[in-house]
């Protein structure tokens, strides 16, 4: 890999990461769960964060251009800010300002940028399965070499969409890149205690989706593994399932402190921090602090304009509802 | 033309004039179990007339997924009860979709969800759920009783560009009428199937029928019916039935559905705010449809039961303000 690409994988983590670390601040109090109580806070609601889990969508989306389509899960914003989307359109999301990618009504289980091919965060686990399904017969029919990337969790697998999404994608070769981002928590349970057998990618080959497994926090490594599976998928091989294995630092959510793990495991886990890893190999601290640097100032600026942005109207809560019947509110 | 052919051409015509519309579901491409897709496989293709695993999420989150990116998707879901497997991507996703991603992306498709009675087949497979759809911001309900509604409204369906629960009867597709297809249907415009006097009647889907011929029973005693067809459950014609009310003072509202939080409740709530009209309500009873004959009867609404209950109404005292 040349130096070039490796400092482009690195600076998408770092624009990650500081989106999550930024976005956790301005969280708590936002949600009244985990003992935590609601106060005020900028960013309400369960945030779920992917901090630690930047090399899977840095290393996938690397290959993604904007006439690719992704769905995304609950835990979208690495995948957001990978696909090209803006951190200040989706911090003022964050905020529910107008001016954020769903003009306030999403937020960040929903944040969404359809300009660059970014078809939405879900807050159902497994739900952008069937979306990635339809979104791949929709490029099929306009032709062409696009792919879609379908993000989902490891608790993803135990659901019924799964099986029927990866099915229906190997009888129709559908071009789509199955991502299962197994960060090994789903919600507060350890995945493996609640997943029989090998997981995902046995799961997958068992259906006739061939794939790859790879450690999850190494960019280089999902890098590479994602390129040959997109490459397959272009040349019309049908969907393949790439298993990045990498661990959620954070809480099921951000005011979470998930004190049901175990300290010493969990001491040991964040140790594989990607963006350590990818310095060590990267070996050229000055630049990797420059590109941090400009990474939390980006953010920085997001901040600023997410709290200089205006709050939409209350009107905005009856438009795009739907064109057949509007204005009949209540009955 | 029978109703079921009469969705089949509406289909058709609306896959010849716009290359974004496809079909996708179990045994499509065989013309559908019914019929109503009879040689669209063969006319477009497999990749518009996409044959589909028995994957009721797929089926329905897939069509999300395809009008996100821009096509115009039908779903075959066989009977409504079925829908309920897909209950995820039609709620929380086709209904949500535009609102919650801020207008990026819409979801215009219909999904055709074959309701009500059907004879012989119990309780999974007898189901009248409109009233479901009716409560969730951002689904339009459509419910046509002749084949000519079944034409007009399916085209006006696809055309919306809002996600459509499209229900048409179990039971009415070999039923014959004139179809006149230039004839164009708006969505949310009740028909009055019969002009009377004396009782307003409103119904939808197969009970449209039978409230007709309970209307030839009530003449007989001397009462007279006006049977208005709302065709669209959600916009449902508000203006028509209060119109129709103010001229008849009394109301009995009529459906297949459980009675119980039917859409029925809807309108007499509406008629109670907005008028002094007396109101009735006619639906099944709240238990499972059964299979056998004499228990599945319970649950049918008859032109008796429809006549009995107006002429009960017909005699009842006048609302006083």
């Amino acid at each position: 890999m040349n130096d070039e690409r490796a400092l482009a994988l690195y600076r998408t983590m770092a624009r990650i990461r500081a989106f999550e670390d930024a976005a956790e601040q301005a969280s708590k109090g936002g949600v009244a769960a985990f003992g935590a109580s609601l106060s005020q806070a900028e960013v309400r609601g369960p945030l779920h964060l992917s901090t630690g889990q930047e090399a899977v969508p840095a290393g996938v989306c690397a290959h993604l251009g904007i006439t690719d389509l992704l769905t995304s899960t609950h835990r979208g914003h690495g995948h957001t800010i990978a696909k090209g989307a803006a951190p200040d359109r989706m911090m003022c999301e964050l905020f529910g300002r107008a001016s954020g990618y769903n003009g306030g009504k999403g937020g960040s289980m929903h944040i969404a940028d359809f300009s660059v091919g970014m078809l939405g965060a879900n807050g159902v686990v497994a739900a952008g399965i069937p979306i990635a399904v339809g979104a791949a017969h929709a490029l099929r029919a306009r032709g062409g070499s696009n792919v879609v990337a379908c993000f989902f969790g490891d608790g993803a697998i135990n659901r019924g969409p799964f099986l029927e999404g990866l099915n229906w994608a190997a009888v129709h070769a559908l071009p789509i890149l199955f991502v299962c981002e197994d960060n090994r928590w789903a919600a507060t349970t350890a995945s493996e205690s609640n997943t029989a057998g090998a997981g995902a990618l046995a799961r997958a080959q068992a259906i006739g989706v061939p794939g790859a497994q790879v450690d999850g926090n190494d960019v280089f490594a999902v890098w590479d593994a994602a390129g040959n599976l997109l490459a397959e998928i272009r040349q019309g091989g049908g969907p393949r399932l790439l298993h990045a294995i990498t661990y959620r630092v954070k809480g099921h959510v951000s005011v979470d402190a998930a004190a049901y793990r175990d300290a010493a495991q969990h001491e040991r886990e964040i140790e594989r921090d990607p963006l350590v890893l990818a310095a060590q190999r990267i070996a050229k601290p000055d630049q990797l602090e420059a590109i941090g640097r400009e990474a939390r100032g980006e953010v920085a600026a997001a901040l600023a304009a997410a709290h200089a942005a205006p709050w939409p109207e209350p009107r905005a809560a009856y438009t795009d509802v739907q064109d057949t019947g509007a204005g009949r509110w209540r009955g | 033309m029978n109703y079921a052919q009469a969705g089949c051409s509406a289909l058709e015509a609306a896959m010849r004039s716009d290359a974004s519309v496809v079909v996708l579901g179990e045994d499509v491409g065989r013309g559908g179990i019914f019929g109503q897709y009879h040689g669209l496989q063969q006319a477009f293709g497999e990749q518009r007339v996409i044959d589909t695993p028995i994957s009721e999420s797929t089926i329905l989150g897939a069509a999300v997924g395809m009008a996100l990116a821009g096509l115009r998707p039908v779903v075959e879901m066989r009977v409504v009860d079925f829908a309920l497997c897909a209950i995820d991507e039609l709620v929380n996703q086709a209904a949500k979709a535009r609102y919650m991603f801020g207008g990026q992306g819409r979801v215009g498709m219909v999904a055709r969800l074959p309701n009500g009675l059907w004879s012989g087949s119990a309780a999974q497979h007898s189901q009248s759920l409109e009233a479901w759809f009716a409560h969730i911001p951002g689904l339009v309900v459509v419910a046509p009783a002749t084949p000519q509604d079944n034409h007009g409204l399916l085209r006006a369906a696809l055309a919306c560009g809002d996600p459509v629960v499209y229900l048409e009867h179990k039971e009415l597709w070999g039923l014959q009428g004139e179809v006149e297809p230039a004839q164009l249907a708006r969505l949310g415009e009740a028909e009055i199937a019969r002009p009377g006097r004396d009782v307003t009647v409103v119904t939808w889907s197969r009970t449209r029928h039978t409230a007709l011929q309970a209307a030839a029973l009530a003449e007989k005693q001397g009462v007279s019916l006006e049977v208005i067809d709302l065709r669209t459950i959600w916009p449902w014609d508000r203006d028509a039935v209060l119109a129709s009310a103010a001229r008849t003072g009394r109301v009995l509202i009529t459906h297949e559905a459980v009675q119980v939080a039917g859409f029925g409740a809807e309108i007499a709530a509406t008629l109670a705010e907005e008028t002094d009209a007396r109101v009735r309500r006619l639906g099944a009873p709240r238990v499972p449809v059964g299979y056998s004959q004499p228990l599945e009867d319970e649950s049918r609404i008859t032109p008796q039961g429809i006549a009995a209950a107006c002429v009960e109404l017909r005699h009842a005292r006048p609302a006083h303000r």
